[in-house]
């Protein structure tokens, strides 16, 4: 069981959880690259960059074999969760030896051999899975725990609110995390959301309810530890909503000119995870040099991931009517 | 073998699976109370609340939490209540259950029966009557079966329950008291059709409980001299084609009939089967009965409009033949 750090402020946690982010950072910085320079991810891709706190900060609580449901915008949980960064840039290219083989691509990331069992098209999806993992695991009477990823845009349908009433009602060891950029694909959640969001809901529902900076990794990851250890113990199901920003358009394609101009120039300059957590950083006494080192071993792995996923050939044609079913599987029955 | 109703079939079958399989578990809806038909009868105090799970009324969540469950490694049993309620959990069933295997790379699988009690079941109206089954054989990933009899309602449960992939299973509301002689010992190959009267002059293609009306009607046709062969699909995906091409090659005739609307019916995928593969062998004209593209009415009288009846399939078989009904 993974030993719970209640140091805020440790150094060597503090220097991994930066590494994280600048990991995640520039897988997605050569992911939008590969899409709009080199033409080769042909699919949207739903970058995350700006919200890397979050996955940092909340995968950090998890042990592999814990599990995580994601959504759309899910790089950069899974590769904090522990998947191989070279099979996702696989099959963000739809490569053969990406995680999924090139069927799901970054809609429908997942890497079951370290619990991460799927990205999800479909917003809010995720919510009742995840309750419904954490149930199967309880049924066989294990102690892992899930962590339940969904936007602030997700909150809105259906399934927020049977999946997290059934999560109560069967005391089910989930921690529900509304990842809250601000926005519902294009539209603002704010002019669409009735209350006062996530949190809020989910005490109508009984849950306690944590609501932090998203931005402030050592924040996220205090929280998250701490809802952590009460679901080991035991305890109900919780729900972490992360205050963030997202600083792309809702794909790598979008513009977002529908919002005001500096808003998101304003959040990278003042509001940047990266930034923040180099800050403090320095202020324990690590060096620019040392920080610079994070960055720049983060950059070169992922350019040279990119390099290796370009350069890997596309599955092979057979492939596309394997696991669709055994009992009349395509392979045997054509029409 | 035992005599057994439709409901207790599927019933014993459940419990003589959660018997073998510690990870096979039921869930949905009041089923402590046996559910709306009485078909977890005493399972919940037999196995326990967390083997057979009370829900909130929540189809979304039942589907999803189920899906979740079967991921990690257990054997949900799904229930909906009604097929017309499982519309609620499209989503879950469509777009996630069916899609997960293929869509991770074959990471995943979703071992999970999903019961949708199908069918015409007096005035019960548009919203408690509908026969959706096409709709399911259109979606890759699922494998979609509609048994008949006591005898399949038991094998085809254990049969869905051992099968990895998610299996739709369509039991019809009329028939839950219908009783029959259960073999215990005989085990079912999904996909695989029965024969339920051989006969060399007509071929009569149908499923669920229209496949107990045709066989009755071989049963008239037979006093009148005409040998009808009755072939009960049993399963639509996988279905099995090759029993239905092999009839239609030894009696030229074909019928299909189901409860279902006719427009975009199963009955279409297996005519237009027939017509590719086996048009050279056709002595007559083919026939599909379905129901009109309208829908279930309340009063009895207008429910009768939309039924295929026996008569109906009866002149039909007929008309194969170049007669007309006596």
């Amino acid at each position: 069981m993974k030993q719970v750090n209640t140091a805020t402020h440790n150094t060597a946690r503090a220097r991994e959880l930066l590494a994280m982010m600048e990991r995640i950072r520039a897988f997605e910085e050569q992911a939008i690259l590969a899409a709009e320079r080199d033409k080769l991810v042909l699919g949207a891709i739903h970058p995350s960059i700006g919200q890397e706190a979050c996955a940092a900060g909340v995968m950090q609580a998890l042990n592999t074999d814990d599990i995580l449901l994601s959504t759309h915008r899910g790089h950069g949980h899974t590769l904090a969760k522990g998947a191989d960064a070279l099979a996702m840039m696989r099959e963000l290219l739809g490569r053969e030896g990406g995680c999924c083989g090139g069927k799901g691509g970054s809609m429908h990331i997942a890497d079951f051999g370290v619990g991460m069992l799927g990205a999800n098209g479909v917003v809010g999806a995720n919510i009742t899975i995840g309750a419904g993992a954490a149930h199967g695991i309880k049924l066989m009477g294990d102690n892992r725990i899930v962590v339940d990823v969904f936007g602030d845009g997700a909150i809105n349908r259906g399934p927020f609110l049977e999946g997290i009433n059934w999560a109560s009602v069967f005391e089910l060891p989930v921690m529900f995390v509304c990842e809250d950029n601000q926005y519902s694909a294009t539209t603002k959640t704010k002019s669409v959301t009735a209350g006062q969001g996530a949190a809020a809901r989910a005490k109508s529902l009984g849950l306690k309810a944590t609501v932090i900076d998203g931005n402030n990794v050592e924040a996220v990851a205090n929280a998250a530890d701490e809802i952590a250890a009460r679901l080991r113990a035991g305890g109900p199901p919780e729900m972490l909503h992360l205050i963030t920003y997202r600083r792309t358009g809702h794909t790598s394609f979008d513009p977002a000119t529908y919002r005001p101009e500096d808003e998101s120039a304003r959040e990278e300059k003042l509001n940047d995870p990266i930034a923040r957590q180099r800050t403090l950083l320095a202020g324990m006494g690590v060096s620019e040099d040392a920080l610079d080192t994070i960055h720049q071993t983060a950059q070169t792995e992922m350019i040279a991931v990119l390099a290796k996923a370009a350069a890997t050939p596309f599955p092979d044609d057979n492939t596309a009517f394997l696991d669709v079913q055994d009992t009349g599987s395509p392979a045997v029955e054509a029409f | 073998m035992v005599k057994m109703t439709y409901v207790e079939a599927s019933r014993e079958a459940v419990r003589e699976m959660m018997h073998a399989d510690k990870t096979v578990w039921c869930v949905g809806e009041d089923l402590g109370r046996g559910s709306v038909f009485g078909q977890y009868l005493g399972l919940q105090e037999e196995f326990g609340p967390d083997r057979v799970a009370d829900t909130p009324i929540s189809e979304a969540a039942i589907m999803g939490a189920a899906f979740g469950a079967a991921m990690v490694g257990t054997r949900p049993i799904v229930e909906m209540r009604f097929s017309d309620f499982a519309l609620c959990a499209t989503d879950e069933l469509v777009n996630q259950i069916a899609k997960a295997r293929f869509m991770f790379g074959g990471q995943s699988r979703a071992p999970m029966v999903i019961r949708k009690p199908i069918g015409l079941w007096r005035s019960s109206a548009a919203q408690h009557s509908q026969s959706l089954e096409s709709w399911y054989v259109h979606i890759p990933g699922l494998v979609v079966v509609c048994p008949a009899t006591p005898q399949d309602n038991y094998s085809m449960m254990k049969a869905a329950i051992k099968c990895d992939d998610p299996v739709v299973y369509l039991e019809h509301k009329n028939i839950w008291q219908m009783e029959g002689e259960v073999d215990k010992s005989l085990e079912v190959t999904l996909g695989k059709a029965a024969v339920r009267r051989s006969g060399d002059d007509v071929t009569l293609v149908s499923w669920s409980d229209t496949a107990n009306k045709c066989v009755a009607v071989a049963d008239r046709l037979a006093t009148q001299n005409i040998h009808a062969e009755v072939i009960d699909l049993r399963s639509l995906w996988p279905w099995d084609k090759g029993t239905v091409l092999a009839s239609v090659r030894k009696t030229g005739r074909l019928v299909v009939a189901h409860e279902s609307v006719a427009v975009g019916g199963f009955g279409a995928e297996v005519v237009a089967t027939v017509a590719e593969q086996a048009g050279d062998a056709l002595r007559g004209p083919l026939r599909r009965l379905g129901a009109p593209r309208s829908l279930v009415a309340y009063a009895p009288n207008l429910e009768d409009q939309v039924r295929i009846t026996e008569d109906m399939i009866e002149k039909a078989a007929l008309e194969t033949l170049g007669k007309s009904a006596p």
